[in-house]
C-alpha cells in the first residue's frame, strides 16, 4: 500500500473525490474535486497547492560536492551560484538520459538534487574516489509546489525573512513560516509563476495549514496530478517514463534518448572538460541527432470533422493522455506523440512528440493518430516550438 | 482629405468587434465607431468602486462560438474562460437544491426531493443534448429564406431539411414541440419537484417579458443550453477579468488585423445617395466615408434611427416597429466587505464558485411575473447570481468580493413613476430578497450599482433595455430575425449591413451574428 506523505492528513481532508494515484510509493491525489477544472485554473489564475513530496531528494555535501555534481550533470555545477537552482538532465557514459531534475546549491559544499526516479546508487557510483557525502533525504523532507499568479502574494504573507521581489526565477532562499524553517525555491513544473517549498516532515501539516489560511483570499486551491499534468504539457516540460525512458530502464536501444533528442540540448555544456556522457554527446552534436522533441498543435476543426462523421461532438480526453500514438508525415510514420491534452487556456489540442530530424521543423504539417469511435483516424498536427504556454508573469 | 475606409462598423459591442475583426482579417480597411469611452457594449467590465470590478451588464459566457475563439486567436489576445459548474437554489427554510459537475452528487441532491426526478434528470440531459445539437447547426448557418425561390435558399432549405431528417424521430417531435411550448410544460414531462422545475425553467425566461408558463419559453431554455455542446472546448463559464475581457480580447485581435477602433464616437446618421450608403455622420458633425457600413445596433436603431427619412421601404419599417423589445431585466452589482453567509449549508463547499439561483418555486416566478405584467418591478424577483471574485481573485481586493445579480422582472414601462425615482427601490427589493437567504448581506455591502432597463437603453443603446436586442420568441427567430426577407444581414440600402444580436442567431455573448454577417459582406465582394 502506498504511504501517506507528511501532508496526508490535510490532503486526505481535501480529497473529496477519493481519487488517488501511487506516485513513487506515496498516495498522491489525482483530483481533489470531482473534476480537475478548478484545480487547473487555480494554477493558471490564482494559486494551486500541489503535494510534490514523492519526488526523490538527495543531499550532496563535502569538499568534492561541486566536483561530483559537475561530473553527473550536463550543465556546469561550478558556475551554479549559491542560492541558484539549475534544471538539468544527467546521462550515462553513452550520453543517454538517466533522469532529469533540479540542482539546488546551498553553499560552496552543499547541494540538493531532486529527481523522478531513485538515483542513490547512481550518484554513489559516480562519486567513486571523491570526498563527498550523499544522503537520500526523500523521506525526511516534505515538498509543496505553490504555483500560479497569486503564489507570490500568498508567500509574502506566510514566509518571513525572504525578499520576494528579489527572489529570481530559478533561485532559492531560506526563511521562516511562523517558527517553521523552510527553503523556498522559485521553481515548478507548471510554466507559471510559482514556488516550491521544502520543509522538514514534522512541520509539514502546520505549513499546509498556514498556506491555506492565508491563501484563501487569493483563491488557493489544492491541486492534484491531473491539473499538474495538463500544466506541464502546456509548459512543454518532459516527464520521465512518459516522454522518454531512463537509460537505466530501457530494454532496447531504440528506447534510449539523449538530451539533444529530448529538447534539452540547451542544457548540455560541451565547454565543460569532463562529465559523464560528454564524448558521446560531443559526437552526437557533431553528427546530428536522429530525433527531436517538439510540440504539436492538432487541428481542432479536423478533430471536430472526424467526430462529426460519426455524428458526435469531439470527445477527446479532458485530462492528459499518456498513451503514445504514432505521428505521420504523409503515409510514413516519423515519430510518436507521448503526452497529449486539451489545453483549457489555449483552447487547443496539443501534444509533446518525438519526431525525426531533417525536414521537420516548426510549421511542418504532420498528422497524429486519433481514435474516433474505435476507428483509427489521423488529424493534421502542426509542429510548434515549445512551450505552448509561457505567460510573462512566470519571470516577472 | 476626408477620411475613407473600406468598411465602418457602427457600435463596438462584441458583435461589432467580431465583424470588424473578420473584415480586417480579410484585408479590409476597417473603422469601428463606439459611442462610449470603452468598447464592449453589453460586455464591459468597469471599476465603479475602487478595487472592485463589475461585469456591469452580461456576466457569464455561454455561447461564444468556438470557431471565433480559434479564428481570432482570442486566447492569444488574453481571453481565459474560467469554469462555472454548479447551480445552487437556496430555499427559505434552510433547504437547498444543488447541482454540480459530479452527476452522482447531483443525483443525490435531487433525490432528497424526489428519487424519481433524480433519475429523470439524466434522461432530461440526454434529450436536451440531441435537441440542442439540432438547433446548434442553425447557429452556424445563414438562415435560408423559405419564401424565396433563389436557388441558394432552396439549397439551404434542402440542407436544413436533410439535417433535420437526420435527427431521430423523437428529437424532431421534441424539437417542434419545444419551439412553441412553455418551459414548464416541457419540464413537466420529466419532473415533479417544484424547485427543480422552477430553476430549470428560469433559463427560459431570461431576457423575455414572459413567465415560465408562457408559450415559447422552452426555446429560450434550449438557447441557453447550447454552450454545452462543444465537448472539451467548453465555451461556457466566466471570463477572467469579467465580460469586458471578452470585448478587449476581440478588440485586440481586430487591431492586430489592422482594424481601427474609435471610442466616444456616436453615429447620428447614415449618408445615403442613390439608395446606397456612402458614409456616416458623427454627432459632432464629422463625416466619415466608407464603401460598406455595418450596424451592430438593434433593429430599431439600424432601421428606424440611423437611415435618413424615406430611405427604407415603409412595409419593412412597419415590420420593424412591431419587433418586440419589452425589456424586463435589471442588474444589481454589489461590492462586498466579506463573503455572504447562507442559511443553507451545501455539502459541497465550492458552491460559491457557481451560480446561485433565486427561484425557490414556480409560484415564486409566476408571482414575480405578475408584478411585472401590471407594470411594476417584482418585489421578490427571480435572480441569477454569481460571485465573480470567488472565480477570479482579481475582481476584488483580497478577502473582498463582488456579486453580480441578474434581476427579473423589471419592466421598461412602469405603470407608476419613472425609473429615475424607482432605481433605489428596485435595489432595496433585491437586497431584501437576498437577505432572506443570506442574512448578513446588508452588513457587508460597500457599494451598490442598480442598472435599470432604462439605464441599459441609455448607456448602451439597447432599445427598451432588451438584453438580446429583441426577444428570442418564435416570431423573431431565424429567417424572421429581424424581419422576413431581411434575415441575411443585408438591408434594402445598398452596402448597408446589420450584424448585431438583433439578427440571426440572436442574443447572448456568441459572436455568431458578427461573424456570419462578415462572411456575407465578403461574399458580396468588392466592398
Ligand atoms: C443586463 C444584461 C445581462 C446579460 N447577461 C448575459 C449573460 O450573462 N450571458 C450572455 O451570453 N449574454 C448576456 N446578455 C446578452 C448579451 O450581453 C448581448 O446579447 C450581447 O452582448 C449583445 O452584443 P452586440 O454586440 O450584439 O450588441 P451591444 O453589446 O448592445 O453593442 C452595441 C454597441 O453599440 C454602441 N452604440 C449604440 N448606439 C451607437 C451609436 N449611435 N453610435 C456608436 N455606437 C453606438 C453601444 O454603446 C454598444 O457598445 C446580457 C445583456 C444585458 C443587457
Amino acid at each position: 500500500m502506498p504511504l501517506p506523505t507528511p501532508f496526508h492528513t490535510r490532503t486526505a481532508q481535501h480529497c473529496t473525490s477519493a481519487q488517488w494515484r501511487n506516485w513513487s510509493g506515496y498516495m498522491a491525489a489525482i483530483n481533489y474535486q470531482y473534476t480537475h477544472d478548478f484545480e487547473y485554473y487555480a494554477i493558471r489564475n490564482a494559486a494551486g497547492l500541489i503535494d510534490v513530496t514523492p519526488l526523490y531528494k538527495y543531499e550532496i555535501s563535502g569538499p568534492d560536492a561541486a566536483n561530483l555534481v559537475d561530473r553527473i550533470i550536463t550543465r556546469n555545477a561550478h558556475r551554479c551560484k549559491i542560492g541558484q537552482v539549475l534544471y538539468t538532465p544527467w546521462c550515462d557514459d553513452d550520453g543517454k538520459m538517466v533522469d532529469d531534475g533540479t540542482v539546488q546549491r546551498f553553499s560552496e559544499q552543499r547541494f540538493r538534487i531532486t529527481s523522478a526516479t531513485p538515483n542513490l546508487w547512481w550518484f554513489q557510483d559516480c562519486a567513486y574516489g571523491m570526498n563527498v557525502d550523499i544522503q537520500d533525504i526523500s523521506a525526511d523532507l516534505g515538498a509543496l509546489a505553490l504555483q500560479g499568479p497569486k503564489s507570490r502574494d500568498i508567500l509574502r504573507e506566510v514566509v518571513k525573512g525572504i525578499d520576494f521581489n528579489k527572489l529570481k526565477f530559478f533561485y532559492l532562499a531560506e526563511g521562516k513560516a511562523g517558527r517553521i524553517p523552510l527553503v523556498v525555491s522559485r521553481t515548478g513544473y507548471t510554466g507559471d509563476l510559482g514556488y516550491e517549498l521544502w520543509v522538514e516532515r514534522k512541520h509539514a501539516e502546520k505549513l499546509w495549514d498556514m498556506l491555506l489560511d492565508k491563501g484563501q483570499k487569493y483563491g488557493i486551491t489544492p491541486a492534484g496530478l491531473n491539473a499538474l499534468d495538463i500544466s506541464r504539457i502546456e509548459a512543454g516540460l518532459l516527464l520521465l517514463d512518459v516522454d522518454y525512458i531512463s537509460s537505466k530502464h530501457a530494454l532496447i536501444d531504440a528506447r534510449l534518448s539523449s538530451p539533444y533528442e529530448a529538447g534539452l540540448g540547451w542544457a548540455v555544456n560541451l565547454k565543460k572538460k569532463r562529465f559523464i556522457g560528454r564524448s558521446a554527446l560531443a559526437r552526437e552534436k557533431a553528427a546530428g541527432s536522429v530525433w527531436q522533441f517538439c510540440g504539436l498543435d492538432v487541428s481542432w476543426p479536423e478533430i471536430e470533422a472526424l467526430y462529426g462523421k460519426v455524428d458526435l461532438p469531439p470527445l477527446v480526453a479532458g485530462v492528459a493522455s499518456r498513451l503514445a500514438v504514432p505521428v505521420y508525415s504523409g503515409s510514413r510514420q516519423v515519430g510518436q506523440a507521448t503526452s497529449i491534452t486539451f489545453s483549457p487556456i489555449l483552447k487547443k489540442y496539443i501534444a509533446l512528440a518525438t519526431v525525426e530530424t531533417g525536414d521537420i521543423m516548426p510549421g511542418s504539417k504532420l498528422s497524429m493518430e486519433i481514435t474516433v469511435e474505435f476507428a483509427r483516424e489521423q488529424a493534421e498536427a502542426t509542429v510548434v516550438k515549445l512551450p505552448f504556454y509561457d505567460p510573462p508573469h512566470k519571470r516577472s | 482629405m476626408a477620411e475613407r475606409y473600406d468598411a465602418i462598423v457602427i457600435g463596438g459591442g462584441h458583435n461589432g468587434l467580431v465583424n470588424a475583426a473578420y473584415l480586417a482579417r480579410a484585408g479590409k480597411k476597417v473603422l469601428v465607431l463606439e459611442q462610449r469611452h470603452l468598447v464592449g457594449g453589453a460586455t464591459v467590465t468597469e471599476e465603479l468602486y475602487p478595487g472592485f470590478k463589475y461585469s456591469v451588464f452580461s456576466y457569464v459566457i455561454s455561447l461564444m462560438r468556438p470557431e471565433i475563439i480559434r479564428e481570432l486567436n482570442l486566447p492569444g489576445h488574453g481571453l481565459t474562460i474560467l469554469p462555472l459548474e454548479s447551480t445552487l437554489t437556496p430555499l427559505q427554510n434552510g433547504e437547498y437544491l444543488y447541482r454540480g459537475s459530479d452527476p452522482h452528487e447531483t443525483r443525490r441532491n435531487i433525490a432528497r426531493f424526489s428519487p424519481r426526478d433524480a433519475d429523470a434528470y439524466q434522461d432530461y440531459g440526454h434529450t436536451l443534448f440531441f435537441m440542442a445539437k439540432a438547433v446548434k447547426y442553425m447557429l452556424g448557418i445563414v438562415p435560408p429564406d423559405p419564401t424565396s425561390l433563389h436557388p441558394k435558399d432552396m439549397l439551404g432549405l434542402a440542407a436544413l431539411g436533410k439535417y433535420l431528417t437526420g435527427l431521430r424521430e423523437d428529437d424532431i417531435y421534441n424539437l417542434t414541440k419545444l419551439m412553441t411550448m412553455s418551459a414548464v410544460d416541457f419540464l413537466e414531462q420529466w419532473f415533479e419537484t417544484d424547485v427543480l422545475k422552477a430553476t430549470l425553467s428560469a433559463s427560459g425566461i431570461i431576457g423575455t417579458f414572459l413567465g415560465p408558463r408562457s408559450p415559447g419559453t422552452a426555446y429560450v431554455l434550449l438557447h441557453h443550453y447550447m454552450g454545452e455542446l462543444d465537448g472539451n472546448f467548453r465555451a461556457w463559464g466566466f471570463a477572467k477579468g469579467g465580460t469586458g475581457a471578452i470585448a478587449e480580447a476581440i478588440a485586440s485581435s481586430a487591431r492586430a488585423f489592422g482594424a481601427k477602433i474609435r471610442t466616444e464616437a456616436k453615429v447620428s446618421e447614415l449618408l445615403v445617395k442613390n439608395n446606397s450608403v456612402r458614409g456616416i455622420v458623427l454627432d459632432n458633425g464629422d463625416e466619415i466615408f466608407a464603401d460598406t457600413i455595418v450596424s451592430s445596433l438593434d433593429p430599431w436603431q439600424t432601421f428606424l434611427n440611423l437611415p435618413p427619412n424615406g430611405s427604407m421601404p415603409e412595409e419593412l419599417l412597419t415590420d420593424i416597429r412591431k419587433f418586440k423589445f419589452k425589456g424586463s431585466s435589471a442588474k444589481v452589482n454589489l461590492a462586498l466587505d466579506a463573503l455572504p453567509q447562507f442559511n443553507c449549508k451545501p455539502e459541497n463547499s465550492n458552491f460559491l464558485r457557481g451560480a446561485i439561483s433565486i427561484s425557490p418555486s414556480l409560484d415564486y416566478l409566476e408571482q414575480a411575473y405578475d408584478d411585472a405584467k401590471y407594470g411594476d418591478f417584482s418585489r421578490r424577483p427571480y435572480m441569477d447570481i454569481i460571485i465573480p471574485s470567488m472565480i477570479d481573485p482579481d475582481m476584488a481586493p483580497p478577502g473582498k468580493h463582488v456579486m453580480s445579480c441578474f434581476v427579473q422582472y423589471a419592466p421598461y414601462h412602469l405603470r407608476e413613476g419613472n425609473w429615475e425615482d424607482k432605481r433605489e427601490a428596485l435595489g432595496d427589493a433585491v437586497v431584501n430578497t437576498l437577505a432572506e437567504y443570506m442574512p448578513n448581506i446588508k452588513d457587508i455591502i460597500l457599494h451598490r450599482q442598480v442598472v435599470t432597463p432604462l439605464d441599459i437603453e441609455e448607456r448602451i443603446g439597447l432599445s427598451q433595455g432588451n438584453i438580446f436586442q429583441g426577444e428570442l420568441s418564435l416570431s423573431q427567430l431565424f429567417f424572421l430575425r429581424p424581419a422576413a426577407g431581411w434575415a441575411k444581414y443585408r438591408t434594402p440600402l445598398k452596402n448597408y449591413y446589420q450584424c448585431g444580436s438583433g439578427t440571426h442567431p440572436g442574443g447572448g455573448i456568441m459572436g455568431a451574428p458578427g461573424r456570419l454577417a462578415a462572411m456575407e459582406i465578403l461574399k458580396d465582394g468588392g466592398h
